[in-house]
């Protein structure tokens, strides 16, 4: 009986004297004041240098968590018992968190900085006025390639993926909305198609894409492009830049069907705990010097006009990168298709995943 | 040298093949090259970024707190649950009561997972450490119950019974006959229970958030954003630490004579 | 009289013990049961609904239900075939307890860490394509295909099946076993006849510490096989975490809930599992 007294009261002793130091650790980080925000982000999808800098200037301990996808972040923001101060959703999503009432309007007085952005990414359909979101970065998705794993092969269209030769080469995206995209997209659908036959055609098209599936994964394809474990892979811009600059045989193409266009933005949902600190935030990222590094570091498109005029020429010149208007007319932002047709989109999705080779 | 029999040479590749991945992952770990693989130079650069990195560490208390916390309270209470049930006369009731008992130990982790996420949402319990040590508490009972009440079941009632005779209250045959005599089932529960919690990935995957972590889901998330060698280089800490661990275990058993609760888990 | 007042009063502070553990089970295994069940009924406006269940039973959902089953069969088989002789061969060795605590420590480093391993060994330019290499085999696709899948899998739960098979083993009177060799029983027939029937507990034990995880795995199916493989446990978790339709994850749960207990009714219970697992 003795025996198991002094073990136990040493278990909880131990527990307790463990939580007191993680509580240590965290107030000598900083994490547990009440000077802090919670960051809800995609992942490396900012400068940790950056997010040491903010803290020093503003004396803001920045919590960072990360989601791979605007479902996940949805569900968690949507659950409720969670405390996000800043969310990065994309375009979609936002039109469907101001839906469901999740998110708090913004301040403009607090955020001088808005001026620094580009008046073609403000104002746009999903949030006039940018009443609740100030765009982060922008991008496409389209084909990242290895010519030299594949005989010097280009690509232009969708439809190049189907190709016989490709077994077992392509790597996807793990997002029901980019997949089914594509495929609306190579039968020349818009990619907010809500005709069931033309999801349909489009979800067979894709399963005979199947033969030619490697893998379907997220933030992995990076490493995989990158270490040439596959040749193809269908990304968002951003990401395949960032590939490219870790190895410059990559390269990348919007292909000529069309595609998606998206922005993610910076928002404040209803979650939030420290509403001033997260407009701080917000506009911290917003600073011209600050974004040209964000960008150089996380590698997508920047909406921040005095921020491109601080990044090498090479870098905004770069068509692939950097579309030019009249290319970005031709590109479609996913719409808010509600929930109902999202979930079909999601049951085709999961149909498409459930035929393997 | 002396040869190897067949059933030895058997043996040895089981053993090669299951610690392969371990040691390729630690041999890694000293890599300069950043990559798991082309060893280029021998480094420690990565046991410096792990040590250096505090949120890490806090990650992997957080993990030892919650497995403590959780396998001592589950012990607590599944001894009590144990006794309760030996105690009941009625076969029928013992029945029903272990049933449900057993349910959350073959139940599939996922749905574990996912029937706490919706019991935390309706209950209106933030998601982070209280959810997570909850659910640890939960699955861990029924394994600390299913450790001790064997012992019970061996023990002689006519132990009981001369206690009485001699005039023994029931809190002194509480204290001074039961507990001592199940003591080694309570301690193998706890064991047994440990070792879940700090294993236990899916369950914490559904109940997790607010920035709580454990080690699992951290890994997790590491692995999917590409290869880290930090990732290896805390492999190698872990196991070192885990060989210790089981290397003052096997003696403490070995004094009391059982290996008890050795290899745990589902 | 006065006795059977002393034991109504004495089973009295006996349910006390019982209380703590009641309300346990109350709400961590049948209010959640329950939860399970009314989300299988409710579609994602919150109305009471039978499609879910309608879904479930359309070819995806069947054909998911039919590969899961297919690879958790395949993944039991194999961890079968591999840990029974390891099993038979750890009750010949001399130090059998100190080989037991070789072939168990491995699993107690973290489930995900050893998946995560196995990125970099089934890689293109992993150990195990360098081999290939070597032997003139020449490289092979490894990571995300059927055969990596089942290989980790295999892996991960080879100590869980070679533990029952282990104690079954270990507790048969080896007098039993000379006996059948002095009635002139040859090494097979005494395997077939004597030892196998006589550690048939251990393999069913094993068996279900194998099957029933193995239908479920979710996280193995993402890192090692790339999503090419998906199985149910896949499945809830897509629904719960990503498109959070809740009453489609809690449908797919429920039939998974009764596919675990009918494997429990033939397979036996699982208490003799953790009996034995107690070596």
């Amino acid at each position: 009986m003795k025996k198991l007294i002094q073990f136990f009261s040493t278990v909880f002793l131990v527990s307790f004297a463990l939580m007191f130091l993680v509580n240590y650790l965290n107030t000598s980080e900083g994490y547990a004041g009440r000077n802090t925000i919670t960051v809800f982000n995609w992942g490396d999808y900012i400068d940790p240098e950056l997010i040491k800098q903010f803290e020093k200037e503003t004396g803001i301990k920045v919590i960072l968590e990360t989601f791979d996808s605007n479902e996940a972040m949805l569900v968690k923001i949507q659950q409720g018992g969670t405390a996000y101060d800043v969310a990065i959703p994309s375009e979609y999503a936002i039109e469907k968190m101001k839906e469901e009432d999740l998110l708090i309007k913004l301040d403009h007085s607090k955020l001088p900085n808005l001026k620094n952005i580009d008046e073609r990414f403000l104002d746009l359909p999903f949030d006039p006025g940018n009443e609740y979101s100030v765009p982060y970065f922008w991008g496409t998705v389209g084909i990242v390639y290895n010519p030299d794993m594949l005989g010097g092969r280009e690509f232009d269209s969708w439809n190049d993926l189907w190709a016989d030769d490709l077994k077992n080469q392509i790597v996807l995206v793990d997002g029901a909305r980019e997949v089914i995209g594509f495929a609306l997209n190579s039968l020349h659908y818009s990619l907010n198609d809500t005709n069931k036959a033309h999801l349909e055609e489009a979800k067979n098209k894709l399963i005979r894409l199947q033969p030619n599936i490697k893998a379907i994964v997220g933030d992995e394809i990076k490493m995989l492009m990158v270490n040439e474990e596959a040749p193809v892979a269908v990304v968002w811009s951003g990401d395949a830049a960032d590939m490219m600059w870790e190895n410059d045989k990559l390269d990348y193409v919007v292909p000529k069907e069309g595609s998606n266009l998206w922005f993610d933005n910076m928002v404040i949902p209803k979650t939030a705990k420290n509403i001033d600190g997260a407009h701080k935030f917000i506009n911290f990222m917003l600073d011209a010097e600050v974004a040209a590094q964000n960008t150089e570091y996380v590698g997508y498109a920047t909406p921040n006009k005095a921020a491109m005029e601080l990044l090498p020429d090479e870098v905004v010149n770069d068509e692939r990168f950097y579309p030019p208007p009249e290319l970005t007319d031709k590109l479609e932002v996913y719409e808010n298709l509600g929930q109902e047709m999202l979930s079909y989109y999601n049951e085709l999705y999961l149909e498409f995943k459930m035929h393997t080779k | 040298m002396k040869k190897l029999k067949p059933s030895t040479i058997y043996l040895l590749i089981m053993l090669l093949i299951l610690y392969a991945p371990i040691f390729y992952l630690v041999f890694y770990s000293f890599n300069s090259g950043g990559k798991m693989y082309a060893f280029e130079d021998f480094t420690l650069e990565w046991y410096r970024e792990l040590f250096s990195d505090k949120r890490l560490l806090i990650i992997v208390l957080n993990t030892v707190i919650i497995a403590l916390l959780s396998s001592g309270i589950a012990t607590i209470l599944g001894v009590t649950g144990a006794i309760g049930i030996w105690y009941l006369k009625k076969k029928q009731a013992e029945k029903v009561l272990l049933s449900l008992n057993n349910i959350l130990i073959v139940s599939p982790d996922v749905i574990i997972g996912a029937s706490f996420l919706i019991l935390f949402t309706i209950a209106g319990i933030k998601l982070g450490f209280t959810s997570v040590l909850l659910s640890h508490i939960a699955f861990s009972v029924p394994i600390v119950v299913l450790m001790v009440l064997p012992k019970l079941q061996e023990m002689s009632a006519s132990l009981i019974d001369a206690a009485k005779d001699l005039g023994a209250g029931r809190w002194y045959i509480l204290t001074k006959v039961l507990l001592p005599y199940i003591t080694p089932g309570i301690f193998a529960g706890f064991f047994m229970a440990l070792t879940y919690s700090l294993d236990d990935f899916a369950v914490t995957f559904f109940v997790t958030g607010n920035g709580f972590s454990t080690l699992s889901v951290e890994i997790y998330s590491m692995a999917r954003q590409g290869v880290s060698l930090t990732i290896n280089a805390l492999s190698t800490v872990l196991f070192l630490f885990t060989i210790l661990l089981v290397i003052g275990y096997y003696f403490i058993s070995k004094r009391n004579g059982r290996l008890a609760g050795l290899g745990a888990r589902k | 009289m006065k006795t059977v007042k002393v034991n109504k009063m004495e089973k009295k502070s006996r349910n006390i013990f019982l209380i703590p553990y009641i309300i346990w089970i109350a709400v961590f295994v049948i209010i959640p049961i329950i939860l399970v069940i009314y989300y299988s009924f409710v579609d994602i406006h919150g109305h009471f609904t039978l499609a879910n269940y309608k879904k479930f039973f359309t070819p995806v959902y069947l054909k998911m239900a039919l590969t899961s089953f297919w690879y958790a069969f395949l993944i039991t088989a194999i961890t079968l075939l591999i840990s029974y002789p390891t099993a038979y061969l750890l009750t010949k060795t001399k130090y059998k307890q100190i080989w037991l605590l070789l072939i168990i420590l491995p699993s107690w480093i973290n489930l995900l860490l050893r998946a995560y391993a196995f990125i970099g060994l089934f890689g293109r330019h992993g150990l195990v394509n360098a081999l290939l290499e070597v032997m003139g085999i020449g490289e092979k696709q490894l990571l995300f295909t059927d055969f990596s899948f089942i290989f980790v899998s295999v892996y991960i739960f080879i100590p869980f099946m070679i533990l029952p098979i282990f104690n079954a083993l270990d507790k048969i009177n080896p007098s039993l076993i000379d006996a059948s060799k002095d009635l002139g029983a040859s090494g097979w027939t005494t395997f077939r006849r004597v030892i196998f029937p006589l550690t048939f507990e251990g393999v069913k034990a094993g068996c279900q510490v194998v099957f029933i995880p193995a239908l479920s795995l979710f996280m193995l199916t993402r890192l090692i096989a790339g999503n090419r493989v998906i199985t149910l446990g896949t499945a809830v978790e897509q629904h719960f975490l990503v498109t959070r339709d809740w009453g489609m994850g809690s449908a797919i749960a429920v039939f998974l809930t009764i596919i675990m207990v009918l494997t429990m009714l033939i397979t036996g219970k699982r208490k003799r599992v953790i009996k034995s697992e107690k070596a």
